[in-house]
């Protein structure tokens, strides 16, 4: 199983190594992000609450690696079937769990590559230290990447099912999501029923703990660990979801049209 | 965690689990199918179909446009599953053994590519590792050598010439040193001399390692040339089958061109009393 995940890994390696697009999306953009929040931050530490304001670069910098590992996930079929090369993939032995595994392995390095760069420049450029948030950062990763491959699977069901119209969402369902995970804001400045939907998302859980140990040096493990249990309960049903969805498209004859007739 | 998700998606994991390949070959058949049905909705694509392929018989599958030809390959591909029906290949069946099946065979067609972005090599470096090559670097070499396209293997697949691309889709396809070969319209829009090339290349490999293959075109002298035998399906089903010459001899065609237009301007065979007996 491993040979062949690393197959499906190695073609992402040989598709970025040599498109400086490609690089882009991981290292371009989010330091483009990370100038703009910088600015705003520097500008709101003259104007108010100096330490507070500082949180816009950690939810900053958790929100970007969680959209990078979400993105890789949903958009590795739409990939294939632009490239016209999805055809080749699906008749090739492999499953559809070591085709998520290894997108989800390319994600996971994409979002690691991204923290890092990100961190560093955060460090140099704003004095803001990504590792002050020590040990709770591995959690809040961990739940992040979770999260975006449970958004990724169920985008690649979609996509399994409506073809390339599908796509939209691997864009478009992060930002669905964003204002209802208090990525930037406390849960407590949303009306009592938004407050729900935030507590149904784990990503709320993950900003709420990152704020906490800015704020006062430790997280409620509770939190953390109710952003596990809920990842693992939306990780169920997006596979649940993924193998309908892929039983459909074979009994209609959808699996054949991707990126072929 | 991993377990659950199994669980819970039983219908995905069940269908891709690989199963031992050893002990269930069937020797007589390379391809079986049986009272094969496919329905979309109302529209029947495969009505009753049933024949089988010996191995390392090239069958060619014939058919105006919405024959079935496409949806029978894509049925034994296990990419469609069927209404009804069994379709077995070397001996396994291939909705419950897919993996084993996708395993030993292989398919490549003008109308799949492989990604552009990537060189010769890393296209098929990566394929190898998809299907379990053994000593990958050795096996490149020697099918790009095979294929007359080592000084190729550098460059990027969005490079190529047409029949370049048609070649390297037809090293991938032997990656795996296939027992089956589906080929989906393999030379369409290649000029004849690079398409008699593909033609004798692929003969040429039929010959050497008794690969079995099932080749659907729209070129008929190149069906002729090919195949074995053939098979011409119209709305789903079979409208005559055999060897090229039995086929002209039967309908008293002087071409295979010349029966597939009166197949499509008839939907069925134009002498009915042959017709009854080829199906």
């Amino acid at each position: 199983m491993w040979w062949r995940v690393g197959g499906l890994v190695l073609r992402y390696i040989y598709l970025h190594r040599r498109s400086m697009a490609r690089l882009g999306e991981i290292l371009f953009w989010p330091v483009m992000n990370l100038f703009l929040w910088g600015f705003i931050t520097a500008y709101m530490q003259r104007l108010v609450l100096p330490n507070v304001v500082i949180f816009f670069l950690g939810s900053m910098i958790l929100w970007d690696m969680f959209y990078r590992a979400q993105v890789a996930l949903s958009l590795a079929l739409a990939e294939e079937m632009w490239m016209k090369n999805i055809l080749n993939i699906l008749i090739a032995p492999v499953s559809m769990f070591e085709l998520v595994l290894a997108m989800g392995c390319v994600g996971a390095s994409k979002a690691l590559i991204n923290g890092v760069v990100l961190g560093v420049l955060a460090y140099v450029l704003h004095a803001f230290n990504l590792l002050s948030l020590g040990f709770t950062l591995v959690p809040c990763f961990i739940n992040l990447l979770l999260f975006a491959w449970a958004i990724g699977m169920g985008t690649m069901a979609v996509i399994l099912r409506y073809g390339g119209g599908g796509a939209a969402l691997a864009w478009g369902l992060p930002f669905l999501i964003q204002p209802f995970s208090a990525v930037f804001y406390p849960i407590d400045v949303f009306p009592s029923w938004l407050q729900i939907v935030a507590y149904a998302l784990p990503s709320s859980y993950i900003f709420e703990s990152m704020r906490a140990v800015l704020r006062t040096g430790s997280a409620d493990p509770f939190m953390l660990l109710t952003a596990f249990g809920l990842n693992i309960v939306y990780l169920t049903a997006a596979a649940a979801f993924f193998g309908w969805m892929l039983q459909r498209a074979r009994h209609r004859g959808y699996l054949s049209r991707l990126g072929m007739y | 965690m991993l377990a659950l998700w199994r669980t819970l998606s039983r219908g995905v994991w069940d269908q891709e689990h690989l199963w031992e390949v050893g002990g269930c070959l069937s020797a007589d058949h390379a391809i079986e199918v049986e009272q094969l049905t496919k329905r979309f909705g109302d529209v029947t694509a495969i009505d009753n179909l049933s024949f089988t392929v010996a191995p390392g018989e090239i069958l060619g599958l014939l058919g105006p446009n919405g024959a079935g030809k496409t949806t029978t390959l894509q049925l034994l591909l296990g990419l469609t599953t069927p209404t009804s029906g069994v379709m077995r290949v070397l001996g396994l069946d291939v909705q419950k053994q897919r993996r084993a099946v996708l395993q030993r065979v292989n398919f490549s067609s003008a109308y799949v590519a492989l990604p552009t972005n990537l060189s010769v090599w890393e296209n098929l470096n990566v394929f190898a590792h998809l299907y379990g090559v053994r000593r990958p670097r050795q096996k490149i070499l020697a099918l790009l050598e095979l294929f007359d396209m080592p000084h190729l293997a550098r460059c990027i697949t969005g490079a190529l010439s047409s029949g370049q691309l048609t070649c390297l889709n037809l090293c991938k396809a032997f990656l795996n040193d296939p027992e089956v070969l589906f080929l989906d319209e393999p030379t369409t829009s290649l000029d004849p001399a690079i398409a008699t090339k593909v033609r004798e290349m692929l003969q040429h490999m039929q010959r050497e390692r008794r690969v079995t293959m099932l080749y659907t075109s729209h070129n008929m002298h190149e069906i002729e040339r090919m195949c074995d035998r053939v098979i011409f399906l119209a709305q789903g089903r079979i409208i005559t089958q055999g060897t090229p010459h039995e086929v002209l001899t039967r309908a008293r065609s002087a071409s295979l061109e010349e029966l597939f237009i009166s197949i499509v301007q008839h939907g069925a065979l134009w002498k009915p009393a042959e017709t009854t007996e080829d199906v």
